[in-house]
């Protein structure tokens, strides 16, 4: 038998669609239609919208119509507003992290472990702030009218190049005044550049002068409270100018032979260098005032390193004593923190100037309560307890310093030093937040008992406590201390009236409940902060406290099964009313669930818990939402979703599945896995259903939502299972009690599922339409009843879905999936593909045909060339010479013995013409008369 | 035009002693070639008096200049007129410090009213139409090492409202007690001025501690009538003739260095420490013609506006 090549026919659906609707006439605008809609034509001087008519679609209103995008957009907008927020912590963190680079190489000296300045700086800066007017004094003149040497018995005062060191500009005396504390800062960061610009123009003098004057700011006490911050200020240009001088002596000893090593000794250092280093020391030596004499001397303190090799061991002590000229308490206590700072850089090995300091201190420390300082608060009308905190950041510095690699027993000499100064809070607090955790730790107990006995002098005992609680968090105290530390620690924590005190206390002593306790003792804490935060709606103000306390809990309580029944927990969560801040903490939590949780949960309590979560989460998306926060929530609720199992319970597994839908419709990624998860639910369910063409029915639609649900790999697999289940459908099948055959069930789902199979796409790694083929196959091999002509209906059905994956755009398509044709995009090998399919098909009907020229069958040969002459005509391209013959053929096998319907070849005989009256269609003209009409004799 | 003259000094700090030899290079640098009637070298040191307008009164102290003291003056030629060629000429020289007869090497110093300096100057003669070229340059003269032991002379003071001379009104003055110590009033000149201050105890607040470094010159007028004959630094401690009459003594200020500021914390010892200045002190020098010497005041400002000053008199050698 001759193969018949198959060519599929050009189909324009969209045309042929056009061509079969009625004509669409339009209507007038004044003509009455029941379902037309109504529209409301507004005059300019009418501004109400008319009541009623809120069907209306009419675009005229929409100017009345507030924009809902511009009324979100109301107030500040988005960049702004973090510009406004961007505090001086994140300003000076940036600063800092350009200096860091800068100052790395010096750390090396020290250990890692050590603490850098640079990390102190920005908290300083941060905190200690000012709203008062400041003044920068530059005596850039002359002192004459200074009283120190004005009142000497010297009639003549001859000014000296000594004395013109402290001119600035000549003659020039700059006093600025009502200084925000922004234009301070900006006016000293101008001094900072001016002093490089002096360096580089090798004005030497000019920046030591620079130096000089700022270094004498420091000396100036009013506006005590922006005090640290000024020495922080001011530091970084002594440090600038330190750096400067060592560099440019460094480099003197360079250029004479090679490269000096980094740790030279001074006998390498050339003569010019060591002259020029010995000039900058006598130029400090004879500045008159001591406190910028101090400073710049310690600035350059590395540069004895050109001149001998004890210098610095030299310099250290007697700078440490030349602090003891200084008779205000705040500022010496800076000058000592800056000389231990300059010392570790410098010499870190030089214990003993830390110790001399820390000695020092306490011996000057009566000073804080005496008369001088009391009356200076007094005028500048400053309280004891807001001037006190002043002194730590510079304390915590040296003692720091000093307790680095310390021995234990040094430690504990200070500590006795510092409780026989009346054990002083102020004291205590430093040595808290210096010394080793480790050491405070296992000494807890003493430690309460100190805060508890120290007289508080203006320092409170809450921050005592919460120095002591940062160590606890950090190193353990002894086993058998632990609760008594809690109880006690607590009893004066919970006594704190003020929410402020009480919220950055309770904050740091959670996460030691948390390390050591059991979900009792937490319990019992949250349920007191609560009590605690809840009135006059304290918690507004805390918020940042309040997020770290769950998030140290959360930290510690992994297993969410004992997390969620700590009672409070949850109405702890309930504290958090602002919406931004409650994401944030419902984020952390869920995060802390998808890092922690293990295994697959059902627990109802975390569900009903989590599900509270993610609903917080889910429904605080919006329209403004950002695309990637929205990605970061559905990733947690998705975690979550993905952590629920019910084991075999699978009825209880789609409820949930029902609930979250319910709850989560916002999130699209949700939906997917909802989709996802339903889907697999319905994969492992179906093979449960007794029902053969339910099954089949339900495979089919499910592969269908998947489909439409973007979940390609699914659809396959409900596909091949369908296409394995065919060939288990019995020949009869029960229905209502009798039995039937059931090919014509058979018939009717394959039909449905090669609709379906045109928009499937093929699979990347599998062959070309191989669901059509394995279909194919099974088909084939199906077992059909012996008179029956169903298989060849089912291949005339083939025929047709292939013709119609052939065409350039598919019929219909489902959106967001990418069907074959623009996946192959009419690439001809897959058309080669597609005919070769084709042939393969028309040659099993044409032999099916040919098995009927029995006299008994001759009917049914006719209907069947019939249907397959129909098909051809209505599929096939019928330019195409062979196929044209074969329906010729076709069409007078139908009639050759007689037994065609001869109105149903008269009618069709009528398309084919009125057909070749299309465009494309003049072939069909020709075809006609080669169809003769049978008549009946 | 565009010819330079420079004198570079072979050692970094410039710092020569009697009978060593000065030696370093008279750099010439010129884009063309520099014709010269010849170059020399001058060195010279001199001592130079100005009377105070205090002791003498204005006018005769703008014109009655002591005649500068001439303590060393020699001039070498260094090249015979001739042709430098274009580019960087560097002529080596080395001029030995001898001094003729008895005369001393004073060490360089430089006060308001009495001026040693020594200076190195190269002339470059050039013709008629030519400007000659000049140029200065100072090198330091120090004085040999004083022979003999250098023995410290410490000095304790306490200062009370009872010790204080010339108060006008004793009991309006606050109570304090203020002891201390100098580590040695004979000092070198090299090394810091020590010390310890302690404020036992003051009724009124301390505004300030300060040390007031301070020189007291003293001129001879014109009687210079042994030139040379004065005695030399390590033998000055004795006898005083030469300026005996009509001579101006004056003190004035050299540096004034804050050992303490603000109010110190009682008890506890504040350390003196300061530094000599280099070019402005010199071991204390004491001549027929003139003399320096130097004092220190300890200076404490109390509030609101006491000054209360001791004074003790440094004697500065050179070790």
């Amino acid at each position: 038998m001759a193969v018949f090549p198959w060519h599929s026919r050009n189909r324009n659906y969209k045309a042929e669609f056009a061509s079969c609707r009625l004509e669409a006439v339009p209507l007038e605008f004044g003509d009455y239609h029941p379902l037309k809609p109504i529209t409301v034509t507004e005059s300019k001087t009418k501004k109400v919208n008319r009541k009623g008519s809120t069907s209306s679609t009419s675009s005229s209103s929409s100017s009345s119509v507030v924009d809902p995008l511009s009324s979100v957009l109301d107030g500040t907008d988005p960049l702004s507003m973090f510009a406004a927020t961007a505090d001086p912590a994140a300003l000076a963190a940036a600063m800092d992290s350009s200096r860091r680079k800068r100052d790395r190489d010096d750390n090396s000296v020290v250990g890692s472990d050590f603490e850098p300045w640079t990390n102190k700086r920005g908290e300083i800066l941060a905190r200690y702030t000012t709203t008062e007017k400041l003044s920068i004094n530059l005596f850039m003149g002359s002192e004459k009218g200074k009283a120190g040497t004005a009142t000497l018995a010297m009639s003549e005062k001859v000014r000296t190049r000594l004395e013109e060191l402290d001119d600035f500009e000549e003659g020039s005396q700059k006093e600025l005044l009502n200084l925000t504390q922004q234009d301070y800062v900006n006016r000293i960061e101008e001094l900072n550049q001016s002093l490089k610009d002096a360096w580089a123009s090798d004005q030497k003098v000019k920046a030591l002068k620079i130096v000089i004057q700022c270094s004498k700011l420091l000396s100036d006490t009013s506006v005590i409270q922006f005090y640290p911050s000024k020495f922080v200020l001011i530091t970084d240009i002594l440090d600038t100018f330190g750096k400067l001088v060592y560099e440019r002596i460094f480099s003197m000893c360079v250029d004479s032979r090679s490269v000096l090593p980094d740790h030279f000794s001074p006998e390498n250092a050339n003569d010019t260098a060591k002259e020029t280093c010995l000039n900058w020391f006598f130029k400090i030596a004879s500045i008159r005032e001591l406190i910028p004499r101090f400073y710049v001397e310690a600035s350059i303190l590395k540069c004895n390193k050109f001149l001998s090799k004890t210098g610095i061991s030299e310099c250290l002590p007697r700078l440490t004593c030349m602090i003891r000229g200084i008779g205000d308490p705040l500022v010496s206590v800076y000058a000592r923190a800056y000389l231990c700072r300059v010392g570790m850089e410098v010499a870190p090995h030089l214990k003993e100037t830390l110790n001399k300091n820390f000695f020092d201190f306490l011996l000057t420390f009566k000073q804080i309560h005496g008369d001088t300082v009391q009356n200076q608060l007094v005028v500048q009308g400053v309280e004891l307890p807001s001037y006190l905190p002043l002194y730590p950041p510079a304390m915590d510095w040296i003692f720091q310093c000093i307790s680095y690699h310390a021995p234990e027993a040094l430690l504990t000499e200070m500590m006795e030093r510092c409780k026989k100064l009346g054990n002083n809070a102020l004291l205590l607090n430093s040595v808290m937040s210096a010394f080793r955790a480790e050491f405070i730790a296992t000494r807890s107990m003493d430690f309460i008992g100190m805060i508890k006995e120290c007289d508080e002098s203006g320092f409170p005992k809450h921050l005592l406590f919460r120095s002591l609680g940062l160590n606890l968090a950090l190193a353990d105290p002894p086993e058998s201390d632990r609760l008594q530390i809690l109880n006690e620690a607590w009893k004066v924590i919970t006594k704190l009236k003020n929410p402020q005190d009480y919220i950055n206390c309770a904050e740091v002593w959670v996460e030691y409940t948390c390390k050591h306790f059991t979900k009792r003792e937490v319990n019992t804490v949250l349920a007191d902060v609560i009590k605690h935060m809840t009135p006059d709606r304290a918690f507004e103000d805390s918020y940042p406290q309040l997020q770290l306390i769950i998030k140290k809990v959360i930290a510690h309580f992994h297993d969410f099964s004992v997390l969620f029944s700590v009672e409070k927990f949850l109405p702890f969560l309930d504290m958090f009313q602002k919406e931004s801040v409650r994401v944030e903490v419902c984020k952390c939590i869920m995060d802390a669930f998808i890092k922690h949780q293990q295994e697959p949960t059902k627990d109802p309590v975390i569900l009903n818990a989590l599900l509270h979560v993610c609903k917080t989460m889910h429904d605080s998306v919006n329209a403004l939402t950002l695309e990637d926060e929205k990605r970061m929530l559905s990733y947690l609720i998705n975690g979550f979703i993905k952590m629920v199992s019910f084991g075999r319970d699978f009825e209880q597994q789609l409820s949930f599945y029902v609930e979250s839908r319910s709850m989560f419709c916002n999130l699209e990624p949700v939906l997917v896995q909802l989709i996802h998860a339903c889907v697999a639910y319905c994969f492992i369910t179906i093979p449960s259903l007794a029902g053969i063409f339910t099954r089949l029915n339900l495979y089919l639609h499910s592969g269908q939502v998947a489909l439409a649900n973007q979940c390609l790999s699914q659809a396959d697999a409900f596909f091949k299972a369908a296409i394995s289940l065919v060939p288990e459908v019995p020949k009869m099948i029960n229905i209502d009690g009798k039995m039937r055959p059931s090919e014509s069930f058979l018939l009717e789902f394959l039909c449905n599922f090669f609709s379906t199979l045109l928009i499937v796409p093929d699979h990347p790694e599998h062959g070309v339409l191989f669901l059509v083929r394995e279909l194919l196959n099974v088909i084939q091999d199906y077992t059909w009843e012996d008179n029956s002509d169903e298989k060849i209906r089912i291949y005339t059905c083939v025929l047709h879905l292939l013709s119609a994956m052939s065409q350039e755009t598919y019929l219909y398509h489902i959106d967001k999936v990418d069907s074959n044709d623009s996946l192959y995009g009419g690439d001809s090998k897959f058309l080669a593909e597609n005919n070769k399919l084709c042939e393969t098909v028309m040659a099993q009907i044409l032999e099916h045909l040919k098995t009927l020229a029995k006299d008994e069958a001759l009917k049914r040969q006719s209907s069947l060339g019939l249907s397959f002459f129909n098909s051809i005509l209505a599929h096939g391209d019928l330019r195409n010479n062979k196929l044209n013959q074969l329906s010729v053929n076709l069409w007078h096998l139908a009639q050759r013995h007689g037994c065609a319907d001869t109105r149903t070849m008269v009618k069709t005989l009528e398309y084919i013409k009125k057909q070749s009256k299309q465009p494309d269609m003049t072939h069909l003209t020709e075809l006609a008369l080669r169809l003769p009409l049978q008549t009946r004799t | 035009m565009g010819t330079a003259l420079d004198i570079k000094i072979k050692r970094a700090n410039k710092v020569y002693h009697a009978g060593e030899v000065l030696s370093g290079v008279v750099v010439i640098s010129s884009k063309d070639s520099v014709q010269h009637q010849g170059v020399s070298l001058t060195m010279e040191g001199t001592v130079n008096l100005q009377l105070s307008a205090k002791s003498v009164g204005v006018f005769e102290a703008f014109y009655n200049s002591v005649k500068p003291i001439q303590i060393i003056n020699s001039t070498i030629e260094m090249v015979k007129p001739g042709k430098f060629p274009s580019g960087k000429t560097e002529i080596p020289f080395e001029f030995p410090l001898h001094l003729k007869g008895n005369k001393v090497l004073y060490e360089t110093y430089h006060g308001v009213f009495v001026n040693i300096q020594y200076t190195l100057r190269c002339d470059m003669k050039r013709s008629l139409l030519a400007k000659d070229l000049t140029k200065t340059c100072e090198f330091i003269v120090h004085s040999a090492p004083q022979k003999g032991k250098f023995t410290p002379s410490p000095v304790d003071f306490t200062i009370t409202p009872e010790t204080l001379q010339n108060v006008k009104e004793r009991a309006l003055l606050p109570k304090f007690l203020l002891r201390g110590h100098l580590n040695s009033t004979n000092c070198v000149i090299t090394q810091p001025l020590t010390g310890e201050l302690v404020v036992e105890s003051s009724e009124a607040a301390i505004r300030s501690v300060e040390l007031q470094l301070v020189r007291v010159e003293t001129c001879g007028e014109g009687r210079a009538t042994r030139p040379g004959a004065c005695l030399s630094p390590s033998t000055a401690t004795l006898t005083f003739h030469g300026c005996a009459e009509g001579y101006a003594r004056d003190a004035t200020e050299i540096q004034n260095i804050q050992i303490a500021d603000g109010d110190v914390c009682r008890g506890l010892s504040v350390p003196i420490y300061m530094v000599f200045p280099r070019l402005f002190t010199c071991p204390t020098l004491e001549t027929t013609n003139f003399k320096v010497e130097f004092e220190v005041n300890i200076v404490v400002l109390l509030h609101p506006d006491h000054l209360i000053t001791e004074n003790f008199p440094l004697k500065l050698c050179r070790i």
